[in-house]
């Protein structure tokens, strides 16, 4: 993932920060090879579908619920209406991976906006707009989704826009938090003397200053979101078929556990494997980007 | 301390206030209504259908009519169950999926804050790594995965356990649904006891109480406990609304009759009367919930007390 070389144009102004925090990560040995498996499994989901022999909805008679075996390239096994697995786990990853992304984009967009603003403003609308984050905080928000879903359809954009919606809460508190501690640094306070507008003080100088801790919730978000989808699909409110995702095949192969534990166990695979990848360079990045926080 | 849950009850009203109109007009703006199942019925029939739910009603009268029923805990008929109103559903699922979430939440806190007070207590040795890989696993493998691989291990295989259903509560047919439930909790409140009380050994107070020649169990438990927990009881209110959202796929999974599965299978019905009622019952059993973890973390710790008097 991109995730793990984060140097935007914006930080050239401290790149030495960046670079040791580079060669940092680059010693953790889990974590560099959870890039490397994160990258394979991505080039795969979006590569295999695209040259295996099956294609996603391809049903074969002859193989109804076949188990995963090197002949006719089913190296997964078939489903019960004889399509392969192989292609499908493949294929949902293309779309859990890209709804994880998506998702934590729009919750990283509202966010980085939304704590900025609040820290940077700071006083009585700090209050107001921090208060309305505490109270979210505490509503159990996966049913918000549902309702959002059960009430605007269930369309794959719509999942995005309504995971990212509910999942910037801590994202906006990090970035606060930040705000606040560099608001009166000198650089700042130097950007307001010179009578810069403020939008472009929070573009120019308070958000590329509070990116570190927030690379590292992002990629915490990911895998977060990831889940979100795959629950959201299991309980049938999310990716609808055709088009298929790891929860979704999670759901078939919990349906078809005692007679095809493969459908569940590939799709479940696959979904520890990106979770636990994602967690291992998130604990990385942070040590990587706050050595006295061990 | 008084002042203190005074102050919050009153945000909590107003909160529940905005979440039951939110989730009021989010239901309404929704395009295809409940009956289009049925779309063959004449169309007096329908008009007279949507008339006895007040569903022919300006938009407002209805909000105003849903309101004042709320208030009295009437959500009105299910528009699906047609038998029922909601507040019986509701009733016939919240003892079940209570006592699931109840024993959940027991156990996780047990288990966790055992788990991480001995990873601490042993830092680097091998129960710690092996602790912190078990959570690590939690983290990383989701309940709707966890849950039909036990049904399948003990329900199947072993032939220990029922593999689903609810047999009115008995504890065989709870083991499953519980520790499914519970895992992916005990993994995060394992890793932050770990956490907390790794950096409540490492303070002056505890060298202190070694210094003067306690016992290890001594310092544990007289010393270090009660400051490491704060960081727990934080926890409380986002770890109810996780065994609140697990408890969805997991009745759905072990074929509970609580009521994350009206709500789910609401959802999938549009039963807009069905999913308002859950969502404002839960919010409401959050927040006061949320309340009485706030009210723990004060009683913990004095700085937090002292802030609210």
């Amino acid at each position: 993932m991109s995730a793990a070389q984060p140097l935007p144009a914006a930080n050239a102004s401290s790149p030495s920060l960046w670079r040791l925090a580079g060669r940092r990560f680059a010693r953790n040995r889990a974590a560099m090879a959870s890039v490397v498996v994160l990258l394979l499994i991505g080039l795969a989901s979006v590569l295999v579908p695209m040259f295996w022999p099956h294609g996603i909805e391809d049903a074969s008679w002859e193989y109804i619920m076949a188990p995963p075996s090197l002949d006719n390239w089913h190296w997964f096994g078939t489903d019960a209406n004889g399509r392969d697995l192989l292609v499908r786990v493949f294929y949902g990853g293309r779309v859990s991976l890209a709804i994880g992304l998506m998702t934590t984009l729009v919750a990283l967009l509202i966010g980085v906006s939304y704590g900025s603003i609040a820290g940077f403003v700071g006083g009585r609308v700090d209050g107001v707009m921090m208060r309305i984050v505490d109270v979210l905080y505490s509503l159990p928000l996966l049913f918000f989704i549902i309702i959002l879903v059960t009430v605007f359809g269930r369309n794959i954009f719509l999942v995005f826009i309504a995971i990212g919606a509910v999942e910037w809460l801590t994202m906006a508190r990090i970035v606060r938090g930040q705000t606040l501690s560099i608001r009166h640094k000198e650089f700042v306070e130097s950007a307001v003397a010179i009578g810069m507008p403020k939008p472009m003080i929070l573009r120019r100088y308070i958000v590329p200053n509070v990116l570190g801790p927030v690379v590292v919730y992002v990629t915490l978000l990911i895998p977060t979101n990831i889940l979100v989808e795959s629950y959201l699909s299991f309980i049938g409110l999310g990716v609808q078929e055709p088009l298929t995702s790891w929860g979704l095949l999670i759901s078939q192969g919990a349906g078809a556990i005692d007679s095809a534990p493969w459908l569940l166990l590939f799709p479940a695979g696959f979904l520890a494997v990106t979770m636990f990848a994602f967690n291992f360079i998130g604990d990385g990045l942070r040590d990587a980007l706050d050595p006295q926080g061990r | 301390m008084i002042a203190f849950t005074l102050r919050r009850l009153l945000v909590a009203v107003p909160t529940l206030f905005l979440i039951g109109t939110a989730s009021f007009f989010l239901m309404r703006a929704a395009p295809g209504g409940p009956f289009d199942a049925d779309a063959d019925l004449e169309p007096q029939v329908l008009a007279n259908i949507r008339a006895s739910y007040d569903l022919d009603k300006p938009l407002f009268e209805q909000y105003l009519i849903y309101l004042r029923r709320a208030l009295t805990g009437d959500f009105g008929p299910s528009l699906v169950y047609k038998d029922f109103t909601v507040t019986e559903l509701i009733g016939i699922g919240l003892p079940v999926s209570m006592r699931l979430g109840a024993m959940a939440m027991l156990i996780a806190l047990l288990v966790g804050a055992s788990a991480g007070i001995v990873a601490a207590l042993r830092q680097n040795r091998l129960i710690d790594h092996l602790v912190m890989a078990m959570a690590m696993t939690g983290i990383a493998i989701p309940s709707f995965v966890v849950a039909p691989l036990l049904a399948l291990l003990f329900g199947l295989y072993l032939g220990l356990l029922p593999v689903a259903g609810w047999n009115g509560g008995a504890w065989r047919n709870m083991v499953l649904p519980v520790t499914a439930l519970a895992l992916p909790q005990i993994a995060i409140i394992a890793r932050l006891m770990r956490g907390g009380m790794l950096e409540v050994l490492r303070s002056d107070f505890v060298r202190t109480a070694r210094a003067k020649g306690l016992g290890e169990w001594r310092v544990v438990s007289r010393h270090a406990l009660r400051p490491a927990l704060v960081p727990l009881v934080g926890y409380l209110g986002p770890a109810l609304a996780g065994i609140m959202t697990g408890s969805l796929v997991i009745e759905l999974i072990f074929n509970l009759p609580g009521v994350g599965r009206y709500f789910v299978q609401g959802a999938l019905n549009r039963d807009y009367p069905l999913v308002m009622g859950v969502v404002v019952i839960y919010a409401g059993l959050i927040i006061v919930l949320n309340l009485l973890s706030d009210l723990a973390y004060a009683a913990l710790d004095p700085r937090v007390r002292r802030q609210y008097r």
